[in-house]
């Protein structure tokens, strides 16, 4: 079957889509946006985390037949998605320009390589990457969890990313980051 | 996976007649449990009716005061609606209880009822299971059963049922409309879900291809009181060991409307129908409620391992009936 859809804000098609495919399996496999992981393909990481339609989803249990039409956001549309939200985005580090992803078929699609959304931005300063594989939903959960409520409890955002599994971290410098970010939101406005 | 149709029919009855068609294709909403089962292998059908885009997405009061809530509205959604905050925070409590963000911002109402049981043996093609293959035995009375259930079960299967929605929804008195080539009916949700029996791969009293379009609330009780507690392995996102879902109404210190539901403890919301009848018109008292949910759980059969769930059960509800019966008679919201 043939998929059509929005994603990171550019309409994308894809042809030949086996109905047993995963919207996670069609970002990664199919449109080169292989932020997104693919871990325990039960919905029980969080680590495929997307927004369809604005809100996160876990992408490994999305039938790919099911995104027909809407619009998916995934960790590489983070940057663009801060800006248009008037956000800044901040200059990434030098070691993520060097081995910054290359979308295809359609081209580099995100902001400038290297250009960091806020929240990615905060994750790096607050030492909250280890390994590195969880992170992608952790930032996609966390961007959305600061665009609605931009000054979060601890126990809001221990719920907001309870969805979320870290086997590195112990989730310390994760609630650092968050706030962080939150903090630094506030400053802007 | 086994390969599958695919169909995302405009309306009901193009669904209905779809299915209708294909004794073994199954209905899709947010796809949180069915395209899991179907990674498993658990699940493989030739065809899955897309009806989570199906125009069931609004929540409305009814003619009577009541709120009608369509199938396809998201579990996020219908959490935090603010009718449902307002009347029925048993249910809003219930749903944020449930899974993740992520998950239930996927999970839709229909589903949710009808999500499978998480019994380890029924998820995994390589153990027998009776409830996915009839008549190859019930592993879990002699293995991992912690989980399991300790009211209503059978020889045959010992599974719960995992929804923390239902649980809410059968102390409301919610009535779940279904719609089918034989026409619509109405089915009281304490009759959705069925005890194992020796047909426990049967989980509901639906019939194939009959489609769940809304779920019917009564209008709130003036003055009652209602909650959900849920007790479980992690602080959040984690199935229930025990959950109670309650609604009260004190007048004078008398119980004059309560409605007490389990979940995590059968293979359905298990409305607790003896404590019920024992409590009208009695004090609202902690002794009182004790002494209900004691009758009531008396009926509980154990296994092995997990006789825990029968204290843990009747202290959340006595512990939940009091502080609703402080609140009502205090006059808190
Ligand atoms: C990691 C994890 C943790 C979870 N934790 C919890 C928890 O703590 N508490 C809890 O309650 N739940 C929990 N869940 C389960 C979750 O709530 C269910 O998966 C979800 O509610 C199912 O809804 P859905 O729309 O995605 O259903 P689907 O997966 O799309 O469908 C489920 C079933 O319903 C049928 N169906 C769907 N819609 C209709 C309809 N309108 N009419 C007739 N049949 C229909 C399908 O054919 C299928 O058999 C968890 C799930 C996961 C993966
Ligand atoms: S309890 Fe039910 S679901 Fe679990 S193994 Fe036994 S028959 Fe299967």
């Amino acid at each position: 079957m043939r998929v059509t859809f929005t994603v990171n804000g550019r309409e994308q098609e894809a042809d030949d889509v086996w109905e047993g495919e995963s919207l996670l399996y069609v970002l990664r496999e199919r449109m080169g946006l292989p932020g997104s992981k693919n871990a325990c393909e039960q919905g029980e990481c969080g680590s495929c985390t997307v927004r369809l339609d604005d809100v996160p989803v876990c992408s490994c249990l999305v039938a790919a037949g099911q995104v027909q039409g809407r619009e998916v956001v995934t960790v590489e549309g983070l940057a663009d998605q801060a800006r248009e939200r008037g956000g800044r985005a901040t200059d990434g580090t030098t070691l993520d320009q060097a081995k910054g992803w290359q979308a295809k078929p359609h081209g580099a699609q995100a902001a400038q390589p290297g250009q960091l959304a806020p929240i990615q931005q905060a994750f790096i300063d607050a030492g909250a990457v280890q390994c590195g594989f969880c992170t992608p939903g952790l930032l996609v959960a966390a961007d959305e969890l600061l665009e609605r409520n931009s000054s979060p409890t601890d126990a809001d955002i221990r719920e907001a990313l309870s969805g979320n599994l870290c086997r590195c971290t112990g989730y310390e410098k994760i609630l650092d980051a968050v706030r962080l970010a939150a903090a630094r939101q506030d400053e802007v406005v | 996976m086994k390969t599958f149709q695919y169909e995302r029919p405009a309306d009901a009855d193009t669904a209905v007649a779809l299915l209708a068609d294909a004794p073994t294709g199954a209905y899709l909403g947010g796809g949180t449990n069915l395209v899991d089962l179907m990674k498993l292998g658990v699940a493989a059908p030739d065809l899955l009716v897309d009806v989570s885009r199906l125009p069931f997405d609004a929540v409305e009061e009814t003619g009577t005061g009541g709120l009608r809530i369509g199938a396809a509205v998201r579990n996020s959604t219908l959490a935090v609606h603010p009718l449902v905050r307002e009347r029925y925070p048993v249910l809003s409590q219930a749903l944020l209880s449930g899974a993740s963000t992520q998950l239930r911002n996927a999970a839709t109402v229909g589903g949710n009822l009808l999500q499978r049981t998480r019994c380890p043996y029924f998820q995994d093609v390589g153990k027998p299971c009776n409830k996915r293959r009839p008549g190859t035995g019930c592993p879990a009375r002699e293995g991992a059963h912690r989980d399991l259930a300790v009211l209503g079960a059978s020889e045959h299967c010992v599974a719960t049922n995992p929804s923390d929605m239902a649980v809410a929804l059968a102390a409301l008195d919610a009535i779940v409309d279904v719609a089918s080539g034989h026409g619509p009916r109405r089915v009281p949700l304490t009759d959705l879900h069925r005890l194992p029996g020796d047909a426990p791969d049967r989980d509901t009293t639906l019939r194939h291809g009959e489609l769940i379009t809304a779920v019917e609330l009564p209008p709130p009780m003036p003055g009652a009181r209602s909650a959900y507690r849920k007790a479980r392995d992690r602080a959040s996102y984690a199935f229930a060991l025990a959950s109670v879902g309650a609604v009260l109404q004190v007048r004078e210190g008398l119980v004059h409307h309560v409605r007490v539901a389990f979940g995590a403890l059968a293979a359905k919301p298990w409305r607790a129908r003896t404590a019920e009848e024992a409590l009208l018109g009695e004090p609202a008292t902690t002794a009182s409620f004790d002494d209900a949910v004691r009758h009531e759980l008396a009926a509980a059969r154990p296994l092995r391992d997990n006789g825990y769930k029968v204290p843990l059960a009747r202290r959340m509800a006595v512990s939940m009936l009091t502080e609703l019966a402080a609140a009502s008679a205090g006059g808190t919201p």
